[in-house]
């Protein structure tokens, strides 16, 4: 961990037991929204729903215990009743927002129940964070793991139950190499030409080879055209060639690929020619005949083209 | 000469005006051509027992030939490679009513690839499967080649290097081809003509190609009408008769990415169609009174030019720059305006030129027409004609 990083952490890690609220319920525990929620969940207790085994063993009605929480969600609109506390139960994930964690999934949550709430019941809840993890690297990314522990209170300030809330705030795991990499439309791959992007893949520009006459082709097909031969390996190119000809695309503008985009045809020192992208040159400064030498760009997809630089001086 | 030259004629020729949005299906439009071709020769539609059109059309033969109310189909194909195969269903059409297969074969192009799609954008948003042209254009696509202009650009580059053809030479071509269609009505650039200026300050598509070496994108549809000799001699239109008709591909050919071979400066494909051509009609160049040279990109036509034989090889460029293909000139070429300039129906609306060059009912008539070289899409395999007077 960073010096930097520790500062920005005790900051965080101050926030830890301070207590947040309080917010309270719009509306009391009442038997409409009680049915609306066991119909939706599928929830067929009689306890909850027919009335009377509810009135016999608590003289009301009551809700199910797992709707703890559901009394005191904020609305559509994202706001409080009246006389809510204000201040912001979310300022260490927004500390931690701003040093480069920018994601969130909730990992898991806990509630406990001290009693049934019954209907006429009206709640409130205060938050406090309770812990902030250490940096971590899960799948997903790295960050940090906060617990957030929310009080649930009655009319009478009793309280009736508590939720632990358990969240990872993390920078994804891929995102800032992905975003690196320019995507590039997928080649079709088939039996006949795997190899080549496979070696391409592994840093190799391999040109096929005819296992019968030793003719050397590309792009890669099924059978040599000089001997008809369906046999064939390959060879890996030296990266050495020279610039055939070339275009310079302006238009169609595609996504990764450079606005004045030069793109050379390739004569391998080994005769063969290809098709590549060329770097490390202006636009205005390509030349047929200049020596080049070949690179490889890594795309997202894991695909990887090869490219050319070229060295200065015209043939 | 072969024994299938003249054998066969065009006697009736239908089309729709030529816009950049037709307002109306591709089978109406389809529908519209071959009925007014018809119309124009004079044979009834249900005397119709061959259709013919290729690649890229999305109009089905059975369709074409149930709107048109027809009987009985006896002779349909449909050739690859889009508009390099625009000559092609004349030679097939040919062949089918000299065999004796068929008597009356309508050939037809109908397109709204302006409106309801952009023709020239490419290949872009291919599914990465396996078959073999999409592995093939995995060459190309990744690395931003995914346009016509673009696989043709890389071969005009190094035309250029090997011959010392020049972006202005490229510009005259186009400049010919829009002062045509100024004076032409049904062309969608009529009353606008272009100087060289103009054509050197338009943007780069894929350099060394401006946005005004490239063809347009047009919605419209041509039809013709193909019977035999004999049955010409009864119809009302002058006989346009099909002296020749050839296809041709040559060794190591790609869809436009023919890179690989010894040279990538000439149009070997479109050389094996002339040969074929001036065999089949005992014709040569001298013959030819005006031409058609298919003009998607203007340095093909000065290849073509090449390998046609009108200019020798690299030496187009003086062809041009002594505006012989021009209004005026020893052979003038795209007297409709050309793609560039009339419409973009892949090919078929040039040879539809060509055979009003022959009747001697063209709007930039040429003088004392005999014979007009019409040829088809290149850089992919290609084919041409030549249509002439008896």
């Amino acid at each position: 961990m960073s010096e930097l990083q520790s500062n920005w952490l005790d900051e965080a890690k101050a926030l830890i037991g301070h207590e947040y609220g309080k917010v309270y319920a719009w509306d009391a525990v009442n038997q409409p929204m009680i049915r609306q929620w066991c119909e939706a969940l599928g929830v067929d207790n009689p306890l909850y729903l027919d009335g009377e085994t509810a009135q016999q063993r608590f003289g009301a009605h009551v809700a199910p215990p797992t709707m703890l929480q559901a009394w005191v969600l904020a609305g559509i609109k994202g706001l409080y009743p009246p006389g809510s506390a204000t201040d912001n139960p979310y300022e260490v994930l927004q500390l931690i927002e701003r040093h480069g964690y920018a994601s969130v999934v909730a990992v898991n949550s806990e509630q406990e129940y001290f009693r049934y709430l019954k209907e006429g019941d009206r709640l409130s809840f205060t938050s406090m964070i309770e812990s902030v993890s250490e940096e971590k690297t899960t799948g997903l990314g790295t960050g940090f793991f906060v617990t957030q522990l929310l009080s649930f209170y009655d009319q009478h300030d009793a309280k009736v139950g508590q939720m632990r809330f358990r969240l990872f705030k993390f920078r994804p795991a891929s995102a800032k190499p992905a975003a690196e990499k320019p995507s590039r439309p997928m080649p079709g791959i088939s039996d006949d030409n795997r190899f080549f992007w496979d070696g391409l893949k592994a840093r190799k520009l391999l040109i096929q080879r005819c296992t019968a006459c030793g003719t050397l082709r590309n792009p890669p097909g099924p059978a040599c055209p000089a001997c008809h031969s369906l046999l064939s390996d390959s060879i890996e190119a030296s990266g050495r060639g020279r610039i055939y000809s070339y275009t310079v695309v302006h238009y169609p503008t595609l996504p990764g690929v450079p606005a004045a985009n030069p793109v050379g045809l390739i004569e391998l020192e080994e005769g063969v020619r290809l098709v590549a992208g060329l770097v490390g040159v202006a636009a205005d400064a390509v030349r047929i005949g200049s020596e080049v030498s070949l690179e490889f760009l890594e795309c997202a997809n894991e695909l990887t083209l090869p490219v050319f630089r070229p060295l200065g001086g015209a043939a | 000469m072969n024994t299938l030259s003249g054998k066969v004629a065009i006697v009736g020729l239908g089309a729709t005006e030529f816009s950049k949005n037709s307002g109306r299906t591709e089978i109406r439009l389809a529908t519209e051509a071959v009925l007014a071709a018809l119309s124009d020769a004079g044979i009834e539609p249900g005397e119709v027992d061959g259709l013919c059109t290729y690649a890229v059309d999305n109009n089905p033969e059975r369709e074409v030939f149930r709107q048109i109310g027809g009987k009985e189909l006896k002779f349909f194909a449909r050739t690859p490679e889009g508009g390099g195969a625009a000559c092609a269903p004349f030679l097939h059409g040919m062949m089918a009513i000299a065999s004796g297969v068929a008597n009356v074969v309508v050939v037809y192009r109908a397109m709204n690839e302006r409106s309801w799609y952009r023709f020239g954008a490419g290949m872009q948003g291919k599914a990465p499967d396996p078959f073999f042209e999409t592995t093939n254009f995995g060459y190309y696509i990744p690395h931003g080649l995914v346009s016509p202009a673009s696989w043709v650009a890389m071969s005009a580059q190094r035309y250029m290097h090997e011959y010392g053809a020049t972006s202005e030479d490229f510009g005259r071509v186009a400049v010919a081809a829009r002062d045509f269609a100024a004076t032409n009505p049904a062309a969608f650039f009529y009353g606008k003509p272009i100087t060289l200026e103009e054509h050197q300050a338009s943007r780069w598509i894929a350099e060394p190609l401006h946005l005004l070496d490239c063809c347009q994108e047009s919605d419209g549809a041509v039809a013709m009408v193909l019977v035999s000799r004999e049955y010409a001699k009864k119809l009302k239109q002058t006989p346009v008769f099909l002296k020749a008709a050839a296809q041709g591909t040559y060794e190591d050919q790609q869809m436009m990415t023919s890179y690989y071979r010894k040279s990538i400066s000439g149009l070997p494909e479109a050389g094996l169609v002339a040969r074929q051509l001036w065999q089949m009609s005992g014709l040569t160049p001298k013959d030819i009174q005006t031409a058609v040279i298919y003009d998607h990109f203007t340095p093909f036509v000065l290849e073509q030019l090449e390998e046609y034989g009108f200019a020798g090889r690299g030496e187009a460029k003086y062809f041009v720059r002594e505006g012989r293909h021009a209004r005026g000139g020893d052979l003038p070429i795209n007297t409709h305006g050309g793609q560039l300039g009339e419409a973009y129906i892949h090919g078929m609306n040039g040879v539809a030129e060509g055979v009003r060059q022959v009747r001697g009912s063209a709007v930039n008539q040429v003088a004392g027409v005999k014979n007009v070289l019409v040829t088809a899409g290149t850089g992919v395999p290609t084919s041409g004609l030549i249509v002439g007077l008896d």
